[in-house]
């Protein structure tokens, strides 16, 4: 079992990769973005065959590693 | 005065803080990552600048998660006093010993030159040996020290005086240009600036010794 968690930098928290990115856009002559926000993405794999106590565990990976909670949120997708 | 130095795959500023803590007349030990325990009677344990782990994930992400660590937040849950500087301000605010975030420079550009900063509070053991409002000169050497925190836990770091150092001019888009805060018992500092490569003269600048002084003039003990 696969299991993809976004991760993103909170509403609100200032993204300076993103707006760099916006920059670089607009540069190419790409109008009209109006903002980009920059994340990741982390696939994992799981020996687990239960999907929802495998969200759950995710979760918790989640809030004791991969997100910083304090500027980061974030979503688990089961694949 | 008994100081331990932890040292992470990655650390580069250990060394150095080392000496700093010596010059200062510590007895010091060098921790690996994997140890689980601190050595017996350590009075402050020092987290050093550097890139832990390859600062995959997040800077100091990986590291605030190693067995060390563990012991690192027994003994400031004990009253222990602390000192994180670049990285190892990193790993103390990946820990939740001090509150807020470290992101990108605003500029996104690697910072390493001297900075101007000025001493916001000497009520501390870390800054007593300065004069409150003095203006010292530290190296900065990193991409990711913009201080963000929420407002709730900015008025706290401004009413209970907990800001210890600010730079002099915006570098790398901090709030209210925040470069060093304390722990509410005043015993756990992190900070951007190095004040150990600032800790001699013929070796980059004398301002950053009087940290390391002021920890001998408190006489700390854990």
């Amino acid at each position: 079992m696969k299991a993809r968690v976004h991760i993103m930098l909170k509403n609100g928290v200032l993204d300076p990769q993103g707006e760099a990115i916006r920059h670089a856009l607009g540069t190419l002559g790409f109008d009209g973005v109006e903002g980009v926000r920059q994340g990741k993405v982390i696939e994992i794999e799981l020996a687990a065959s239960d999907a929802a106590a495998a969200k759950e565990d995710v979760a918790r990976m989640c809030e004791a590693l991969l997100a910083n909670t304090v500027i980061e949120s974030y979503t688990v997708e089961m694949l | 005065m008994k100081a331990a130095v932890l040292v992470f795959p990655g650390s580069n500023c250990d060394r150095d803080l080392a000496v700093a803590f010596r010059n200062a007349g510590c007895d010091v030990k060098m921790v690996w990552h994997k140890d689980t325990s601190l050595p017996d009677g350590v009075d402050i344990v020092g987290i050093p600048g550097g890139f832990s782990f390859g600062d995959y994930l997040r800077c100091g992400a990986i590291a605030a998660r190693s067995p060390i660590v563990a012991a690192l937040k027994s003994h400031v849950e004990r009253g222990g006093h602390a000192l994180g500087i670049c990285n190892g301000f990193q790993v103390l605010v990946e820990t939740g010993l001090l509150p807020g975030a470290l992101i990108r420079n605003a500029g996104l550009k690697f910072i390493c030159k001297p900075v101007g900063l000025s001493v916001e509070t000497t009520s501390s053991d870390f800054t007593n040996a300065y004069s409150k409002g003095q203006t010292v000169t530290y190296p900065v050497a990193h991409h990711d020290g913009n201080y963000i925190a929420t407002p709730d836990t900015l008025a706290a770091l401004n009413d209970e005086d907990r800001v210890a150092f600010r730079y002099l001019d915006d570098i790398n888009g901090s709030v209210e240009n925040i470069a060093g805060i304390l722990s509410e018992n005043r015993r756990v500092l992190g900070l951007m600036p190095h004040p150990e490569r600032a800790a001699d003269p013929a070796l980059g600048g004398k301002d950053g010794a009087d940290l390391f002084r002021s920890l001998a003039i408190a006489a700390i003990t854990a």
